[in-house]
């Protein structure tokens, strides 16, 4: 078992075209660090500042739970979770 | 090259919500650029100058184009005052290479609540920031179209 990502399109540049990828972790952060370790580049779209924080208009989801609302990066994460990966469609 | 039947609910769907920005999706199978399935969406912004997909909407959305294999093929909005062209903001917040970005302008009506004239239907690509024009063809459907180049 494993945790899963989606990618959403515009990070598929860093998964050879894989619309998921498979990681570990207890938490969204280990585990966008684990995935990170194998695909170099997705972690810097995802997390940004320091301290780290979910980048702005990109919204990620474990198992369907908007994790703005269930810890942020800290969220728990476990085998079997998916985690989805979705840029906000907005403009002006 | 999009079917007319479409074309003309975007821009009823624009009309409508004048002078508020409407905006939606045209989903396909993923690959086919193909914009067979219309979804107009909730601006939850529920502005003039700015619109934001519903992210509860969205995320239900995209998990159904996940398990179907589809994907937005168009994206679309109105801008209700200025012209059919990207601004600034819709280039930043542009985050789907796939997609064609389609822009309808009302402003004819940019004065009034309500706006049944003519409009401006226009569509790009919007890449890394990088927004290029492309031609619109309106078609009955994409099966009249088909052994064509």
């Amino acid at each position: 078992m494993a945790i899963e990502l989606r990618v959403p399109t515009i990070l598929r540049t860093y998964t050879g075209g894989a619309k998921a990828v498979n990681g570990d972790g207890a938490t969204l952060a280990e585990f966008i660090d684990n995935v990170n370790g194998t695909h170099a580049g997705l972690k810097e779209r995802i997390v940004e500042g320091e301290p780290e924080e979910l980048r702005r208009f990109v919204n990620v989801y474990v198992n369907d739970e908007d994790v703005r609302f269930t810890g942020g990066l800290k969220t728990e994460v476990k085998d079997g979770d998916i985690v989805v990966v979705l840029p906000a469609v907005a403009g002006g | 090259m999009i079917e007319k039947g479409t074309y003309e609910a975007i821009v009823a769907h624009a009309r409508k919500d004048h002078p508020d920005e409407a905006c939606g999706v045209v989903i396909g199978p993923e690959g086919s650029d193909r914009a067979e399935r219309f979804v107009p969406m909730l601006n939850a912004a529920m502005s003039p100058t700015y619109y934001q997909f519903d992210d509860e909407d969205w995320k239900r959305l995209y998990n159904e184009m996940w398990d179907r294999d589809e994907e937005a093929v168009v994206i679309y909005h109105s801008h209700t005052a200025t012209e059919a062209y990207p601004s600034r903001t819709d280039i930043d917040r542009a985050q789907e290479p796939n997609a064609h970005y389609v822009l309808v302008s009302t402003r004819g009506g940019a004065h009034s609540q309500t706006y049944d004239g003519p409009v401006e239907f226009r569509s790009y690509r919007i890449i890394g920031g990088v927004v290029t024009e492309e031609e619109v063809r309106v078609v009955g459907s994409y099966e009249e179209t088909e052994g064509e180049d």
